[in-house]
Formats: structure tokens, sequence, C-alpha cells
């Protein structure tokens, strides 16, 4: 008799856990449907926005999905999804971080000081100062909220107000720091070559394939049962045909920036941190109940405080981006739309404001939403206003769309 | 690495050994327990012992010492005076780290389960078995995970691999007593384990107890629940006002008995009150 796993096959004939090998595509695909019922709706409602936005930008202007139009998304959107990263690990914990938009002028301001001519600064130092920055920032101020026990939205305000503070301070009365170092400027203006650009899809695609051929491997050891085969290769060659469309259609225009080596970089390694390793795990066990997780013997202030760490280094490093983008940094920098834009693509991107519940996957496909509203209102030529108010009723759609799920999981959990 | 919860064995240096004083050996057994929180005395000469394979009931009234005596036990209090004997030699418990080398794991009653996290993650929290490049070795954890549920009989979850969010209350409560099963415990300890539960999940619950003890446990079931004390437990010991006031054998005693035992409703057998209530 089965003892936990999947419910027996039509037939009826109630199949022993330990000796299925695969479950069969049927009843893997009822599952999936069982659990969106119950509002685990996963990736699905953004994927579907995606395409919406594309298909009404698309018929409102035909510059929108043109080989041209999507290089300049990608160097668009890379700021707010590395930002968004670190803001997806703090949202994880239930707490918030609103100092990222100044902690990110941080990082690009103390880079383009330490890179001016005449200083003779390595870049390398330069760059590792800068993010050092954000981390002792991230360190600080998650000292506050693990071991002081102050509400992060207080103490993150402090921070969005003193680091803007800062800011004001050491860039003085210059005003504008023009970047002329050219790896800095680089990073968000120079475009790969083909080969880099096809070396690092294959990477991926075959890191991706390894990865999910050894847990197909590893279960089968254990006598655990798998996921169909034909979900098993069907999420592969998805990946590998998304992979080789991005390359094409880049490469038909300018190529992909130097900007998405540290996109796929950190969409990887965070991937890995927050699902594979002891410390995701406690984190996102901090999230969903920080009581359990103590009795546990999880240190639950490390926890925290290496979480705002994660977020001031992301900070610093979408800070650096997007100083790149511009070749220089101002009294402004860290200033504007992208704190929220990073928080919105967090949250969007299906990530719960509630704690223990998102994936990285939501900061990437969150900023993907953001910088394709942002984009096609400017190609439309709306007024800034109108931009707000569509990226404002969208964030409000995914956060009720949050809540409702929940709702949905509560009414048919708990039975 | 930390080494898998299956290794463990309880040889931690706090077992000394002493000369034999009881002819029977009891696998935990604690004698003359005094415990005071400032001027309140919690416990005072508190005796308990539970055997390999049995369910042993502790009841009594609100603030007669089961939760204090169980805490010492496992370690979050320490006794004032007492001794406690594991396996017939005397140890010192001076925190929950000891009580688990030994084996004892106890079953709180607000469950210490994440909401967020699916049953393998659950029972692996705080103490995940890790492969190669500091990975999670997720197949080996939830092999052992299917493995322990299968051995306990509990055959109403749907997968493993669902956030107990979406769990009713009473397979929570399994969840819980399997985690709790999953590190090689000896000593189980059940706080009010059926509580908040329904009538189909307080079956689930008790089932899950007697089959504890099958496998060669030993249960210590803290309940206010005459019912489900004779239901499950084959020794009952009975606390009033920090002592102990009997010690029953399920099959030789009735509900009556011990709910008087509990309220004092015959003081004759109440040591050192004979004379002092008229």
């Amino acid at each position: 008799m089965s003892t936990t796993s999947t419910p027996p096959a039509p037939s009826g004939a109630p199949a022993d856990a330990t000796t299925d090998q695969h479950i069969s595509p049927a009843s893997f695909a009822r599952q999936r449907v069982a659990a969106l019922r119950e509002g685990e709706l996963g990736s699905l409602p953004i994927v579907v926005g995606i395409i919406v936005i594309a298909i009404y930008f698309q018929a409102r202007n035909s510059n929108f999905l043109t080989a041209g139009n999507f290089v300049n998304l990608i160097a668009q959107m890379a700021a707010i999804m590395i930002i968004g990263t670190g803001i997806v690990f703090v949202l994880l914990l239930g707490e918030i971080d609103l100092s990222v938009g100044y902690v990110s002028g941080m990082g690009g301001v103390i880079a383009a000081l330490l890179l001016e001519p005449g200083k003779n600064i390595p870049t390398s130092v330069a760059l590792a100062l800068a993010l050092g920055t954000g981390i002792a920032i991230g360190v600080l101020q998650g000292f506050f909220v693990a071991r002081l026990g102050v509400p992060s939205f207080v103490v993150t305000l402090a921070g969005l107000l003193g680091w803007n503070g800062v800011l004001l301070q050491i860039i003085g009365s210059s005003g504008t720091i023009v970047i002329q170092d050219s790896l800095i400027n680089g990073i968000a203006n120079d475009y790969m070559s083909a080969a880099l650009s096809w070396i690092v899809a294959i990477a991926l695609v075959g890191a991706y394939t390894f990865q999910g051929l050894s847990n197909v491997f590893r279960r089968r050891q254990a006598g655990l049962p798998n996921d169909p085969w034909v979900f098993v290769i069907g999420r592969i060659v998805v990946l590998a045909i998304a992979a080789i469309a991005v390359v094409v259609i880049a490469d038909s225009d300018r190529g992909l920036p130097y900007v998405t080596l540290i996109m796929v970089g950190s969409y990887v390694i965070w991937t890995f941190v927050a699902e594979r390793t002891r410390f995701g795990r406690h984190i996102y066990a901090v999230g969903g109940n920080a009581e359990a997780a103590r009795r546990a013997g999880i240190n639950v202030p490390a926890i925290k405080i290496a979480v705002f760490a994660i977020s001031g280094f992301m900070a610093a490093l979408g800070g650096i981006v997007l100083a790149s983008r511009l070749s220089s940094v101002d009294t402004s920098t860290g200033g504007g739309t992208i704190l929220l834009y990073s928080i919105a693509a967090a949250v969007i991107g299906g990530t719960s404001l509630f704690g223990g519940r998102g994936t990285i996957k939501s900061a990437f496909l969150g900023a993907i939403v953001i910088t394709m509203i942002d984009n096609g209102l400017g190609l439309l030529n709306v007024s800034a206003g109108t931009k707000y108010i569509v990226t404002a009723l969208v964030l409000l759609a995914a956060v009720t769309l949050d809540s409702l799920s929940r709702r949905g999981r509560v009414a048919t959990g708990r039975a | 690495m930390r080494l898998v919860g299956r290794s463990r064995r309880p040889t931690g240096p706090h077992q000394s050994r002493r000369e034999r004083e009881t002819v029977s050996e009891h696998l935990l057994e604690v004698k003359g327990a005094f415990k005071h929180f400032g001027a309140v005395q919690a416990l005072r000469g508190a005796n308990l012992h539970v055997d390999v394979g049995t369910v042993m009931a502790l009841v009594g009234d609100n603030g007669a010492g089961k939760t204090v005596l169980t805490k010492s036990i496992s370690g979050i209090y320490q006794l004032d005076e007492g001794e406690v004997l594991w396996e017939g030699s005397s140890v010192t418990i001076s925190g929950p780290k000891d009580s688990a080398r030994l084996g004892i794991e106890v079953v709180y009653q607000d469950l210490a389960l994440c909401d967020n996290l699916d049953v393998v993650e659950n029972m692996y929290l705080g103490r995940e078995t890790r492969s190669s490049f500091r990975r999670l070795d997720e197949a080996k954890m939830e092999a052992e995970t299917r493995k322990v549920l299968r051995d306990l009989s509990v055959t109403t979850l749907q997968s493993v691999r669902l956030p107990v969010a979406s769990m009713s209350g009473g397979q929570r409560q399994s969840v819980a007593v399997a985690k709790a099963v999953l590190w090689n415990s000896k000593v189980v300890i059940l706080d009010e384990p059926t509580a908040a539960l329904g009538v189909a999940q307080t079956r689930q619950v008790l089932d899950l107890t007697r089959r504890l003890a099958t496998q060669g446990l030993a249960v210590i079931l803290i309940s206010h629940n005459m019912s489900d004390v004779f239901e499950v437990a084959d020794y009952i010991t009975v606390l009033r006002l920090g002592q102990t006031v009997a010690e029953f054998k399920r099959t030789e005693t009735t509900q009556r008995e011990v709910v008087e035992a509990i309220t004092a409703g015959q003081l004759s057998s109440v040591p050192g009150m004979e004379g002092v209530v008229a």
C-alpha cells in the first residue's frame, strides 16, 4: 500500500511508492492541477502577464518586439533584478529592506569616487570596497533588527534617509562624477561576442541538464519516485529553446551586454544557496516559524543578519550596474524609482510579503514585467505620471493575487 | 559535517555507573524530584519511571507539576534535588542537548513545525543531511522520512513534499511525532497530543502513540483526557501538588480511582497529607 506519495493510479491498483520509478504523466499533471486549485500558483500568473503585456505593447508600437529593444530591456532590467534578488531574501524572512535604493547609490558612488583619475586605485579594489560597503551596511541594519529587535521597517527607513544624507555629503559640491574606468562602463554598455554568448548559453543548459539528471539518478538510487520523463526532459528543452532564442535575437542586434553574466551568475548562485543549502533552508524556516526554527537549534539572529548582508551586497552590486549604465553618478543616484521597482519586482514575481514563500526566480520574472511596462510606456510617449499609475496597478494586482491565493490555501488546508 | 541522527548513541560522558540500587531497572526513572521557583514549590518529591515498550500516562490537575517534571527530564529545567536514572545508572541532564543525546525527545503541544516547509524539510530541520559541495541530500532525507512514516503506519499523508500548512491537525501531530522518532529516540514525551483534535484525528494520534510503544519506545503521555489515557496507557502516574500520589496499572484500576487520586477525593492515599486536612 502506498504510504505517502502518489495518489493511486486510475485503475485503482495502489502502487507502492518505492517501486514506482516514475509517476505517470497523467497523475503528475493531476497533482499540478490540484496544487493550482489550492493556491500554489507558482509562476503561471506572471508568465501569462508577460505574454499579455508583450502583445499589448507590440500592438500599440511595432518597435516593442524588436531585437534592438530586446537588448535594451536586458540592460534596463539588470539593476532591478539584481537588487530585487536581495529583496527576495529579506521578504523570505518576513522582513523588509527600504534602504536598498540609497545603498545601491552608495555602491555606485564609492566605486566612482575611488576610480577618479589620478587616484590610481585598481578597479578590483574599488569594486571590492564598494561591495564591502554594501555588506557592512547590511550587517549593521541586520544587527539592529536581529539583536536589538527594532522592526526592519523602521531600521531600513532610517537607512533610506541616512544613506541618502551620507551620499549627499560625500558627493559634496561636485554634483556629478563621470566614470572613466572602461571596465565599469563596459558592464552595461559593452556587448559580449557571439562566441562568448554561446559558451554561456551552453554552459547554463549543460549545468541544468546535469543537475536534473543527477537528481533523477539520486532519487532512483534512493528508491524514490521521479517526475515523468516527459517533464524532466521537457523542462530542459524549454530552457534550451529560451537560451538559444535569447542569444540569436540579441546577436541579430548588438549582442548581449556583459551585465547578462552578472544576472545569470547571481540567479544561479543565489538559487543554489536558497534551495540546495542548509543556510537557505534555514532562511525559509525562520520566515515560516521563527520559534520552531529556534527550537530546531537554528541561530535565528545570525540568519537574519546574514540575509540583510546579502541584501546590502546585492544592492551595492545593482548600484554599480546602474552607475555603469549612466557612466556617471550624481546627487540623485540611488533615488527615484529603483527602490520601489526592486521591491515590486520581487513581489510581482510571486514572493510573499508574509515571509517563508518565494523564489529567486520571482525577482527575475518581476523585473521583466516592470521593465516591459516602463519601456513599453516610454515607447508610447506617455507621461511619467501614467507610468507610475500603471506600475502601481500591476503591483496591486500581484499583491492581491498573493493574498487571495493565500486565502485559497487556508480554505483548502486544515481540513 | 554532522552525523545523521541514526548513528547517535546515548553514550555521553554524563553516564557514570553507580551501584545498582534497584533490582528492576527502568529505562528512565526519576526519584524524589524537588524543584522550586522562588517561593513556589513546584515539585516536592515526585517520582516516575517508564519502561521500554510501554506507554506511561502522566496525569494530574493544572499546576500538579506535570510540565515541570517533564521539562526537567528534557533539560529545560534543572532539578533542585532528586535523581535521574537512565538504564539504572545516574545521569545529569543539564540541558536539552544532554537529553537529546540520551534519546529523549519532546513533542510540544504547540508542535514547532514550520507551515511553509514540507514534511521532509520539517523532519530534518536543523539537522539536515548533506552530500558533496555542501548540498542538501534531499533524496536521502526523503527516503528516510518515508521509511519512518511507513514504520509508524502514518498512511494519511498525500505527499511528503507538500507544505504542512495544507495538512489536518492529526496529520501535523503525526509529523511532529515522527520527527521525534526519526532521531533514534528511546523516550518520547507527548505533551497533550490530542488537545486540539477532532474525533477521527484523535484516533489517528492515539493509534500512533500505541505503535510507538509497540516499536520498543518508552512513551510518556501527558493528558487530561481520561478516556484517552485508559485507551493507550499501560501505566498511570498521578501527580498532585508536586508529589507522585499514585501509580496504577491500567488493567487494575478504574477511571474513578484515577480521578479520585487527581482530585484528592481519597486523602488517605496522599503521603504526608493524612492528618492535615480534616
